[in-house]
């Protein structure tokens, strides 16, 4: 059974890690999240980004966020990834298994997932 | 949508848009109905802008012309035989008390009946953009209920962001075991 205890204790394993991390946050995976994103299956997309960056150690460098209509509804779910310094990359039609190996490859590996970007994906 | 939970984030995502610091979802279900209850503290609609929200030609996006949330939500509820209903009150109107009230209602025995579908993803997505706004859930069912309010988790984790991933996790996991336990 899950108990406020138990997110106590997460709140304690955080807060060194949390210290650390200012100003390393360099990866931004930012997810459209608007009616259209919704609708074309966004949630679980964000929901895979959210836990894989947890899952696979990256949290200390990446950060999930949403934002509104990004004016592409035709190709959503989409993922744009900023990182400094580079340019950004948009990732479309996205899927929970996609996001993954995003975060792997990409976000873990520094090597974008070439053919799932708005220029290279099979649409 | 294929879920209403769906719907239910989309529409929600107007009350963080409308600079709600309070938002309240309350899903009320009993053998034959199910009413779903979106109330912010925003800043609220005139009576101008409330009328045109169920127009899919309106929209405040600047990405594109149309804006179909309020309209996805309101076909879903009527084409249940149920209805939605809007209540609003600017700022201007009244500086303490404004905020906007969205009150969907739907027929379970409807064939046109849209499952919730996976609300605790949509909790965790809106958590996961919450910022300083605090989300209270509620949802009561013949024999049950489940409840969140992140004001009390705010309590726990202290400076630890809700957005922390490992903390989205553990609701995730924390309201589906409610679930579990319910069902």
């Amino acid at each position: 059974m899950k108990s406020l205890e138990e997110l106590a204790k997460i709140r304690e394993r955080m807060l060194s890690k949390i210290a650390l991390r200012e100003g390393e946050n360099d990866i931004r995976i930012v997810v459209g999240m608007a009616t259209c994103g919704i609708a074309a299956g966004a949630r679980p997309v964000l929901n895979t980004l959210v836990e894989e960056v947890a899952l696979q150690g990256v949290a200390d460098r990446a950060t999930v966020s949403q934002t509104g209509c990004i004016g592409i509804c035709q190709f959503e779910p989409v993922v744009e990834v900023f990182e400094n310094g580079k340019e950004k990359v948009t990732y479309v039609k996205m899927t929970p298994e996609m996001a993954k190996r995003v975060v792997a490859e990409h976000i873990k590996g520094g090597k974008p997932v070439v053919e799932y970007t708005i220029g290279n994906a099979k649409i | 949508m294929k879920e209403l939970s769906l719907n239910i984030l989309d529409i929600t995502q107007n009350s963080l848009a409308a600079n709600a610091k309070n938002v309240e979802i309350v899903i009320d279900e009993n053998e034959k109905t199910l009413r779903v209850t979106i109330k912010d503290d925003g800043r609220g609609m005139d009576e101008e802008t409330l009328k045109r929200v169920s127009d899919p030609f309106y929209t405040t996006r600047t990405t594109r012309k149309v804006g179909l949330g309020i309209p996805f939500f309101k076909l879903a509820a009527e084409q249940t035989g149920g209805s939605l209903t809007i209540q609003s009150t600017t700022e201007s109107a009244d500086p303490i008390n404004h905020g906007t009230l969205i009150c969907a209602l739907f027929y379970k025995d409807s064939i046109d009946f849209t499952p919730v579908g996976d609300i605790v993803s949509t909790l965790c997505t809106l958590i996961q953009s919450l910022g300083n706004v605090n989300l209270v859930y509620i949802h009561t069912f013949p024999g049950g209920s489940i409840s969140l309010d992140t004001s009390v988790l705010k309590k726990t984790l202290g400076e630890i962001p809700l957005s922390e991933p490992e903390v989205i996790m553990w609701i995730n996991e924390y309201l589906n075991e409610q679930y579990d336990n319910n069902v």
